[in-house]
């Protein structure tokens, strides 16, 4: 097991760099730096000092080692537009961020999961055939248009939840702003994490749906019937079980686009997170902004990635054997 | 003579499909006596497997039994309603697949599997149940048992596994167990120490079984009577020393020359000429009658129903009493 985490870790630390190759490129080659720092008039020498002094004389690899090094330790530089530290930028917005993203991760498993049950259990009812007809439009409508279809009737039409925003948040330690533990935060999460979670949540409710068809045909689920078990332990004991166990690889992995594909929801409800910011970056040629952010979603990517195969390693007992094995 | 454990009666079990309805098992009788086991070969698709399912009531749509009678110790179960049946299963119906590689549950311990069987139909605590596994492990031949129960699936070898799926199959001391060709997936070596397990066990219990396989040497060996299935209905059925030695229906005769004998080492059927029908197309009167070298007239459309012949049953118009008058 220790020898399998090690590698996974290598690995991980090895993805983690090629990204912030890639970010420490954009750099190098989007533009100038001294003309994002200086203004127009600025004289050749104060250029060229300013230049000495972030070091862009040096060699290309002791610019990359530094930038890593700086990274390491959280530092991502002074963003252009804002003058202030990226990971102050970026700590302020993750809060919105992820709580967006948990609640839509949250709601896409707490509803996703019990529909594709219930579809593969009774097939031919008209409730099943309902979730799939949804659950195709789900697939199919873009996030912005499923954003502003709920805009327009929840919060222009009948007037029932705030359309923008995060409500009132609290103060929770240095870092954290929260908005669980207000009426109007909570209020504010819905639509956004509806319009988040619900690609999520079609996708959830087809694999599980799929999984557990697959599961019900297979010769243990006709065993278990053969040793008379009753319906509810062969379904939800035998089959779900199996089921959740590539369920749980997907849906975590899922995870990190959750967070990624926020960008567009968190646009649609002007919602103040880190997808806007970045959106921002770009417009404005901001690049530490951009390379943060683009570092930040891999370190997260790679961290779930690690956390869903030692959660998988933990369900699946025949994967531990392959794993001491190895 | 004693009531028998099952008894079968006309059984018909159809399949409704797009391309019509397919007649798997066409008028199926038998009967299995308590600690009798009863053989049953024929071809692929001969109907073996879709038999023992009836019996144990888990034919799935789009199939259904669509006549018949199914008796256990003289009660009907064929038409039970699915909560009673599935008391039944595994209670007093117990069931060996093929394949036990597929057979269990990877994500569960043997134990685990084996304590969920017993208490579905046993009124014991879970400490009382696990005691019980151990001693149907030990039974079945697992060495160690009190550590190997908590062993999963995948730690355990083809032969050891079936072992288990027997031990599940036990758990609730069934009075009839239905063996689908128990020993074909596993490893020649073993296949005759699971065969002699599943014999001296269900001996020792007085379980009747129904034992499905291909190999002619095992039926020869272990049952006591054997039933000769051919597109969907008994051909014939009578001890097995008289069936196997003086077969009495040409599909019969056929099946028996082809029992691997010391100097072959086949084990499965030789064919015979041609092939079975398959169910959309069966013949009109015998449905054996375009393979057969001792077909008639009346083969092509009298379909022959089982008479008595000592005391077998064979499905043949060789053995009508008014054809062997004209034919004299
Ligand atoms: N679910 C199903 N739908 C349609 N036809 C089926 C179904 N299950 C079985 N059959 C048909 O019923 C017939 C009998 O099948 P069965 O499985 O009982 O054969 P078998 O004698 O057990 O053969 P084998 O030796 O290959 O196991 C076959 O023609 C098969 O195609
Ligand atoms: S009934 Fe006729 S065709 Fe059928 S087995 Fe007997 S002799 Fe052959
Ligand atoms: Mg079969």
């Amino acid at each position: 097991m220790l020898a399998f985490i090690i590698r996974r870790l290598v690995q991980s630390i090895g993805v983690l760099l090629a990204v912030a190759f890639i970010a420490f490129a954009m750099f190098r080659f989007v533009g100038d730096p001294v003309n994002q720092i200086v203004s127009i008039e600025a004289s050749a020498e104060e250029r060229a000092q300013i230049r000495e002094s972030l070091g862009l004389n040096d060699p290309f690899v002791v610019q990359f080692a530094r930038y890593v090094g700086r990274a390491a330790t959280l530092d991502f530089g002074i963003s252009y537009q804002f003058r202030q530290p990226v990971t102050k930028l970026l700590g302020e917005r993750m809060p919105a961020t992820l709580e967006l993203a948990l609640v839509s991760a949250v709601f896409a498993l707490v509803v996703g999961i019990p529909m594709g049950v219930y579809t593969a259990l009774r097939r031919d009812s008209w409730l099943a055939k309902l979730f799939q007809a949804v659950s195709l439009v789900g697939v199919s409508l873009p996030t912005f248009l499923i954003g502003i279809l709920l805009i327009y009737v929840f919060a222009v039409t009948l007037g029932w939840l705030p359309s923008f925003g995060r409500g009132e948040v609290v103060r929770l330690g240095d870092w954290w702003t929260t908005g669980f533990l207000t009426t109007s935060g909570l209020r504010a999460l819905i639509l956004p994490s509806i319009t988040l979670g619900l690609f999520q949540m079609t996708l959830i409710m087809r694999l599980v749906r799929a999984e557990m068809l697959e599961v019900l045909r297979t010769d243990y689920i006709k065993f278990a019937r053969a040793r008379g078990l009753t319906r509810r332990a062969i379904n939800f004991g035998h089959a779900l079980k199996n089921t959740l166990v590539p369920v749980i690889t997907i849906t975590g992995l899922q995870l990190g686009s959750i967070i990624a594909f926020a960008i567009i929801t968190e646009t649609v409800f002007q919602w103040p997170g880190m997808g806007v910011l970045f959106l921002q970056a770009v417009q404005n040629v901001d690049i530490p902004i951009m390379a943060a952010y683009l570092l930040l979603i891999a370190f997260l990517f790679v961290v779930i990635n690690l956390a869903v195969d030692l959660l998988y390693a933990v369900v699946d007992p025949r994967l531990k054997v392959t794993v001491r094995a190895a | 003579m004693t009531e028998p454990v099952l008894s079968v009666r006309d059984l018909k079990v159809q399949f409704v499909t797009r391309r019509g309805v397919l007649k798997a098992i066409d008028g199926v009788s038998f009967d299995i006596a308590p600690g009798e086991v009863l053989g049953v070969v024929g071809e692929s698709g001969a109907g073996k497997s879709v038999t023992g399912s009836a019996v144990i009531g888990l034919i799935e749509p789009p199939g259904r039994i669509a006549g018949g009678e199914i008796r256990l110790k003289g009660e009907r179960i064929d038409n039970l309603a699915p909560e009673a049946m599935r008391r039944v299963r595994g209670k007093r119906i117990g069931m060996i697949f093929q394949d036990p590689l597929t057979s269990l549950n990877p994500l569960y311990t043997v134990g685990e599997q084996l304590v969920e069987t017993i208490r579905t139909h046993l009124p014991l605590s879970a400490g009382q149940a696990r005691r019980r596994a151990i001693d149907l492990l030990a039974e079945v031949g697992i060495p160690a048992p009190d550590r190997r129960i908590d062993g999963y699936p995948h730690e355990f070898s083809g032969g050891m596994r079936q072992r288990v799926v027997i031990a599940l199959a036990l758990s609730a001391e069934p009075e009839l167990v239905i063996a689908d060709e128990p020993t074909t997936a596993l490893d020649v070596s073993v296949q005759a120490q699971i065969i002699t397990l599943i014999k001296r066990l269900c001996a020792e219990r007085g379980t009747a079984v129904m034992l499905v396989t291909h190999d002619m040497g095992v039926i020869a060996e272990t049952a006591d009577r054997v039933a000769v299935m051919y597109s969907g209905r008994i051909v014939e059925i009578g001890p097995v020393r008289d069936v196997v030695k003086h077969p009495l229906h040409p599909y019969a005769v056929g099946l028996m020359g082809a029992i691997p004998s010391l100097e072959t080492h086949a084990d499965r059927l030789v064919q015979i000429r041609g092939s079975m029908p398959r169910l959309s197309a069966i013949p009109p009167g015998c449905a054996f009658h375009p393979r057969c070298e001792r077909a008639f007239a009346r083969c092509a459309v009298d379909r022959p129903e089982p008479l008595d012949r000592d005391r077998r049953k064979v499905a043949c118009h060789l053995y009508d009493e008014a054809h062997a008058e004209i034919a004299s």
